[in-house]
């Protein structure tokens, strides 16, 4: 299971998540969600979880979850 | 897998607002801290004139629309009847400063205990980007189309700094959001604000730096940018006053 839930429908393409990410872990995708947007995608064997696309997004796309 | 950060239940549906907006991340912040202080079920939210007008659909609390730029007196009067309750009054700054001075001024002149949150983005949003209190020197807006010119119009506003040393309030801060750093610092000083109300020390106040990437012409990262370098310089930020001590 990813660390990072990303809501495709909700992103609107602002680009925050993509420049605050850490670990460059956060890219746009190539197809276009139902709003017209290019929506995040995370991948997940760079993502740390750290929560930063969660503090920046304006839209609330991100639900970040760490393993129990 | 727990899950560790998630938008506040309260938040609905998802805010209306143009990409790259500020409003998403502060409405976030604020319905965060209500969360954490455990006011979810008795909080009452002053909506102004402006984009976050259209902040209607997204809360599943409690929410008052003023007059535009009346939510000073309005709020008064919902804190003066419901001392228990959380009050915030979320405002732009065309709603808070220009339109509204007299209520809001007067409101931190009497002390009156409920939070305001200011957005300040330079501009009057919704109706398409006028020049406001707050345009910076030499920026274009539709109604300064060759830059705002202080010989003609004055300088720009810094009503924070006005209240913190006109006035016996409680608290008083200015927080940005060009980085993760600043808006976790943005979301203590609402935080604190909130908490001031909640232990009735008195008035407390936050403006906010927020991107206007649509009025502003700019690509949101190029927003964020713009507050580092031009705003930041002219509308210090951090606390101005805090007499809680917390």
């Amino acid at each position: 299971m990813s660390k990072v839930i990303v809501k495709k429908e909700q992103c609107k393409q602002c680009g925050y998540c993509v420049k605050h990410c850490p670990k460059q872990a956060i890219s746009f995708s190539a197809d276009f969600n139902s709003s017209g947007f290019k929506y995040a995608v995370v991948d997940d064997s760079k993502c740390i979880a750290c929560g930063m696309c969660y503090t920046t997004c304006p839209d609330g796309v991100f639900e970040i979850r760490k393993p129990d | 897998m727990a899950v560790v950060k998630k938008v506040p239940e309260k938040i609905a549906r998802q805010v209306p607002f143009c990409p790259g907006c500020g409003h998403g991340i502060v409405v976030r912040l604020i319905m965060e801290c209500v969360e954490e202080l455990g006011y979810n079920d008795n909080v009452i939210f002053g909506k102004p004139v402006g984009c976050a007008s259209l902040l209607d659909n997204s809360l599943d609390i409690d929410i008052f629309t003023g007059a535009h730029g009346r939510n000073g007196a309005s709020l008064t009067a919902i804190k003066r009847l419901k001392p228990d309750t959380l009050v915030i009054s979320y405002q732009g700054d065309g709603d808070a400063y220009n339109i509204g001075f007299a209520e809001t001024m007067n409101a931190a002149y009497r002390n009156e205990k409920f939070t305001v949150v200011t957005i300040n983005n330079t501009n009057f949003g919704m109706t398409g980007g006028q020049m406001a209190w707050t345009t910076m020197p030499g920026q274009k807006t539709t109604t300064s189309v060759n830059g705002r010119d202080v010989e003609l119009s004055g300088l720009p506003i810094k009503m924070p700094e006005m209240i913190a040393t006109s006035f016996d309030t409680a608290y008083v801060a200015r927080g940005a959001l060009f980085t993760p750093a600043e808006i976790n610092k943005t979301k203590g000083y609402i935080k604190k604000a909130l908490q001031a109300q909640s232990d009735g020390i008195g008035h407390s106040m936050v403006e906010v730096l927020s991107p206007c990437p649509t009025n502003w012409h700019m690509s949101p990262l190029e927003a964020q940018e713009r507050i580092i370098k031009e705003l930041v310089p002219y509308y210090p930020l951090g606390e101005l006053k805090n007499k809680g001590g917390k």
